[in-house]
């Protein structure tokens, strides 16, 4: 098995190579060919070892493949840990990623970038591949960085435009942040243990759990709640957490197939997976779980309602994808992980079709992006319009969709925990579902019902795109319809988690949802009795009248609320902080670290200086060396003399 | 009255062998006409080989001595002589090219070469004052004529001129320094000095003192330490550039051997004296050395101040006083030898117009024409600067060690930083290697056989190998200590 294992990330990594830098010689059908067939490979071998867990009993598999170095006793290592969790993550990625590539070749069509373009994604396939499978934290880290750099190199494909430079420069910074609480965390277990491997580490999770951290003296703090929240910071950085998701909104200025699958579908979800794999740390601090879930249901409200206020179509989906991660966080920090993995895997299919849907309609429209000049796309785009309808239906949690079955069971986790913060997570979560609703429906009705606003030039070039990309868009929206139901029983209640994720008695909110569980129908059932399927209602209803039956409602409303809706279109002005507080700052800081430090004390005294003192004393000296037999001979007589002083005298 | 017990000739047989090889090459090369001159090579390399091989089956596994304790082989012999051995081999056949074309192909080269490389090989076996000086003053007498060996070039003659007065000179000051030594100690047996210094010092410390430093002075002298380095610069400069490799290669080994048996041999006990004096003329040549060749266009007198610098290093090691300080030191010597010859080797091959390469200028443009050469030449540059992955770098590396295990950290800080400064003069070389453009019209007239490219290559890369595998000769070096 270790030779499939990995060969999964490596069958990526070749395509990568090879397309990336050899994409000049086998041309635009070589690469796509290349890729396309590393990344099934991956795909096709994931679903063996998924099949070999499952169905024919293999056995976890954890070990080191290749020591990178032995350094004070630390090992460093490449190694994997292959269980239920990590094979279902690597089919969701290898299965996305595959997808995202054939509907590559249809939407980046005409780009000069094209073998970069899959060059990056392979790559990027790869570095998620390893992030997923790693069992030591250098190659989660080692993981968790390359999918940063793919997807900073991604943002800003298309270099020349100003935007995406100023928007991957952005992703990599407040990335940044969260990967140094990242580093921090690890390296506060790693203090506490010794030990980067995960197996190891949870063995010693007493060691952290006694330990105390004194980061101002007086005040100790617990050492796995300070590495809990530090690891999570990182979290929150990758997976776009309040405050640290600036980032993603700006991240949708690359492609709209990254937006997909990094933006959305993966990259984004591996803070939720790596709080999962972290579970045995995380069940031992309940101010970390709070902590987690007030971020999470912050996020999951606020970044819901400003997908109201946008009008480029691919920033609503954004938004709706902060919002869906919040949900994800909520779960994690009700100790429910398995939910919060359910919901992680269902939103990945409806969350890609969504995105790829939009490309479709991006394309169409000549890439046109404001949904101002779309509507009554409907009858031009039949295949893209349910396949939309699809996505939004289980986005918003419609009873029978896969999206129903995760939601409302985060809802019914954060309703049952009692951690602090529980009561308020749940309001947010519950009126999110409401903005939810509003916010999808209204995007439908933008853009596929009521009149077309598009100009007349665009209108006749209207149809529907070619095979390559309706195909994806097909194979992502029956699992986006179904897997919910096929799979909430083995995932939720059944022991496909069982060994892998961890959660102590008292917070094990998920068996108690399980008591009365009985079949998919009957909880769909118990969910229509329920408010959440009701505000879902709502906010469709509201989304249908204001924007279909009396459009001149939400042109009052703007003006009526204009407060409301200036705070919400400048996003609650996070990005007007950062930019004066932290960028202008940090600017400040560097202009006269720069004025002062480099250009006059090191440039100028130190380097130049030194420079000058050199070249002077070397002129001066060379001066001695005259040529004259009688001056070598006196400097030889002169050092003897001195040697003889110092050897008497001395 | 004792009857006479001849010597065993066993333990100087490599040294035998060598003296007929060279004999013979003298007077075969007076019957060969001038086309046939290749001949006189084969055979002064065959010597060099015969040489290699008898040291290999006499190298005893103890130490041993001979010629009534006058005469010593043992580790640390045989490895310095294999390595002289060696780079001597890389000196001839890079050498017949340049000879060649510049007119000075003829047999006392190789002969004057080979009596040169026979007092080198005594002053590595000497164990007595008398056999020290007198392979000293063969080596010398060898390399007068070698660097006058262009009689019609006036720098030749002159750099030979003021070679031979100032060596005179330190010769007289060594052979004083001796002469004291024997009138306080009785002995002129260095293995029996050490043992009457250790009683003797006590009684007359100065007189000591005072004989050291003109023991110290003489090897200075033969390494090239400031200030008595005066006549580095001009002979490497004079002499025709085969001479030049020849004297900035070999002669260090001998005189890293000559400080050896001088020193620790005979005046281990006054390590501390000594120790204090080197530590003053090792600063100075780093300083000295690193600074000046920073005002240097000619290549040849930069590569001659970045040995003065180099010998401040080799002394660095020695005067920590400890094995591995010496077999630092060791080490430092034989890949640096390794390193001039790498350097020397490659600009020998550089004649353009039937002038020989040794502007810096000379080197415009080298990358674009020839850039197998360029990177050797850069590879030895980087070597000698200390740029990981080469051998320099370890070398650098094991030295400053050494000086910080003996709590001189001062020293080490000193070192580091006055090759920061030598870093500015070779990286100026490879940027004009690599960035400038050379002149309309300017061509490069290689001198390149197969054998010689096959060679300068593997010793280029051997700087390589060596920097990244080098535990396996530092621990040889260090057999000779322990």
């Amino acid at each position: 098995m270790q030779n499939i294992y990995l060969a999964i990330p490596l069958a990526s990594l070749f395509g990568a190579v090879i397309a990336g830098l050899f994409g000049r010689q086998i041309g635009r059908a070589g690469a796509h060919w290349v890729t396309i067939l590393g990344v099934a490979t991956s795909f096709v071998l994931s679903l063996l070892v998924l099949k070999d867990l499952l169905l024919d009993g293999g056995a976890v598999y954890n070990a080191p493949v290749y020591t990178w170095m032995v350094s004070d006793g630390i090992r460093f290592e490449v190694g994997f840990l292959i269980d239920n969790l990590t094979a279902l993550m690597m089919v969701v990625v290898t299965g996305v990623s595959l997808m995202v590539h054939i509907y590559t070749i249809g939407y980046m069509h005409d780009d000069p970038g094209y073998q970069r373009f899959f060059s990056y994604i392979s790559l990027f396939t790869f570095s998620m591949l390893m992030l997923v499978m790693a069992n030591n934290f250098m190659q989660l880290f080692f993981g968790w960085e390359a999918v940063g750099l793919v997807s900073y190199l991604l943002i800003g494909f298309w270099y020349k435009k100003e935007s995406a430079i100023y928007a991957n420069m952005k992703a990599f910074l407040v990335n940044r942040v969260g990967d140094f609480g990242f580093l921090l965390g690890i390296a506060t277990i790693l203090y506490f243990t010794g030990s980067l491997d995960y197996y190891e580490v949870f063995g010693k999770t007493a060691q952290l759990v006694d330990g105390e951290i004194e980061i101002f003296s007086g005040a100790a703090w617990s050492a796995i709640t300070v590495a809990c929240i530090l690891l999570f910071v990182g979290a929150m950085g990758k997976s776009a957490q309040v405050p640290l998701h600036v980032w993603l909104p700006d991240s949708m200025e690359g492609p709209t197939p990254i937006s997909a699958l990094i933006h959305a579908a993966t990259m984004v979800t591996a803070g939720i997976f790596m709080v999962a794999r972290m579970s045995p740390l995380f069940e031992y601090s309940e101010t970390a779980l709070s902590f987690v879930m007030v971020i999470g249901a912050t996020t999951a409200f606020f970044m819901g309602l400003i997908g109201i206020v946008q009008n480029d179509i691919k920033r609503v989906i954004a938004y709706s994808t902060l919002s869906q991660l919040g949900y994800m966080t909520v779960a994690l920090g009700a100790s429910a992980y398995s939910v919060a993995i359910f919901h992680l895997m269902t939103h990945a299919f409806f969350k890609a079709l969504l995105f790829l849907a939009a490309g479709a309609v991006i394309i169409a429209l000549h890439h046109e992006q404001d949904m101002r000049k779309m509507g009554g796309l409907k009858k031009y785009l039949p295949i893209t319009y349910w396949v939309s309808l699809i996505g939004t239906l289980a986005l918003i949690g419609f009873p029978g969709s896969s999206g129903f079955f995760s939601k409302d069971s985060i809802i019914e986790a954060v309703h049952l925990s009692e951690l602090p913060g529980a009561g308020y997570a749940y309001v947010m979560v519950l009126m999110g579902v409401f903005v939810t609703a509003f916010y999808s429906f209204r995007l439908l009705f933008l853009v596929f019902h009521g009149e077309e606003r598009m100009d007349a030039h665009a209108r006749e070039h209207l149809h529907e795109p070619g095979a390559v990309v309706w195909l994806p868009l097909v194979l992502l929206a029956i699992p986006s319809a179904i897997i919910g139901w096929l799979t909430i029983e083995p995932l939720l209640f059944g022991d496909f988690f069982k060994g892998v994720l961890f959660t102590l008695e008292q917070h094990d909110v998920v068996a108690e949802i399980g008591e009365e569980f009985t079949t998919p129908l009957a909880f769909m059932l118990h969910g229509l009795g329920g408010v959440a399927v009701w505000l879902a209602a709502a906010g469709f209803a509201l989304a249908w009248y204001i924007y279909l039956r009396n459009p001149e409602i939400a042109e009052q409303a703007k003006i009526r609320f204009a407060l409301v809706y200036r705070i919400l279109d400048q996003k609650y002005f996070f990005d007007r902080f950062n930019e004066i507080v932290f960028a202008g700052g940090a600017r400040l800081i560097g202009s006269l670290l720069w004025r002062v430090a480099d250009s006059m004390l090191i440039d100028g005294l130190i380097v130049n200086g030194s420079a000058y003192l050199v070249g002077r004393a070397s002129r001066v000296l060379r001066v001695v060396q005259t040529g004259y037999l009688n001056h070598y001979a006196f400097a030889m007589v002169a050092g003897l003399i001195l040697l003889l002083g110092w050897a008497m005298l001395g | 009255m004792n009857a006479f017990i001849p010597p065993n000739l066993m333990p100087a047989l490599p040294e035998l062998v060598l003296l007929g090889m060279a004999c013979l090459v003298l007077v075969v090369d007076l019957f060969l006409p001038q086309n046939k001159r290749g001949f006189t090579l084969l055979l002064a390399l065959a010597a060099l080989l015969a040489t290699a091989a008898t040291l290999w089956q006499v190298a005893p596994v103890e130490i041993m001595v001979s010629f009534n304790g006058s005469f010593v082989i043992d580790r640390l012999a045989v490895i310095l002589k294999l390595g002289l051995l060696l780079i001597l081999f890389l000196v001839f056949v890079y050498s017949r090219d340049f000879l060649r074309e510049f007119g000075m192909y003829r047999g006392e080269y190789y002969a004057l070469g080979l009596f040169a490389a026979l007092g080198m090989m005594i002053m590595i076996s000497a164990y007595s004052f008398l056999l020290l000086y007198l392979g000293l003053e063969l080596l010398a007498l060898s390399l007068y004529a070698m660097i006058a060996f262009r009689r019609d070039s006036a720098v030749a003659s002159e750099a030979a001129m003021k070679y031979f007065v100032l060596g005179a000179m330190a010769s007289g000051i060594l052979l004083y320094g001796m002469s004291l030594f024997y009138g306080v100690t009785g002995t002129l047996d260095l293995a029996r000095l050490s043992d009457v210094i250790r009683i003797q010092s006590v009684e007359s410390p100065v007189m000591l003192s005072f004989a050291l430093t003109f023991i110290v002075v003489g090897i200075a002298f033969k390494l090239g330490a400031v200030p008595f380095h005066m006549w580095v610069p001009d002979v490497y400069h004079g002499a025709p550039t085969s001479v030049t490799l020849f004297l900035g290669t070999a002669p260090k080994i001998a005189g890293f051997a000559m400080a050896i048996r001088l020193l620790v041999d005979g005046a281990g006990a006054l390590q501390v004296e000594w120790g204090q004096m080197f530590v003053a003329l090792a600063v100075a040549s780093l300083a000295i050395g690193n600074i000046v060749a920073i005002a240097q266009t000619n290549f040849k007198r930069m590569l001659a101040y970045s040995t003065v610098s180099h010998v401040g290093f080799i002394m660095m090691g020695l005067l920590a006083g400890t094995a591995t300080g010496y077999a630092a030191a060791m080490f430092y010597t034989l890949t640096y030898a390794l390193t001039a010859a790498a350097a020397f080797g490659v600009l020998m091959l550089l004649s353009r117009d039937g002038r020989e390469a040794s502007d810096l200028a000379d080197l415009r443009g080298l990358n674009d024409r020839h850039p197998w050469y360029a990177a050797l030449l850069a590879i030895a540059l980087f070597s000698m600067a200390g740029v990981p992955p080469t051998v320099g770098f370890y070398a650098k590396l094991v030295v400053v060690n050494a000086v910080i295990q003996v709590d001189m950290l001062w020293l080490a800080i000193v070192a580091v930083l006055f090759s920061v400064i030598g870093l500015f003069y070779y990286l100026r070389a490879v940027k004009v290697m690599y960035f400038d453009k050379p002149e309309e019209g300017q061509e490069f007239h290689l001198l390149d056989a197969l054998d010689n490219r096959l060679l300068l290559s593997a010793n280029g890369v051997s700087l390589l190998l060596l920097g990244l595998f080098p535990s396996a000769l530092m621990a040889w070096c260090l057999t000779a200590f322990v």
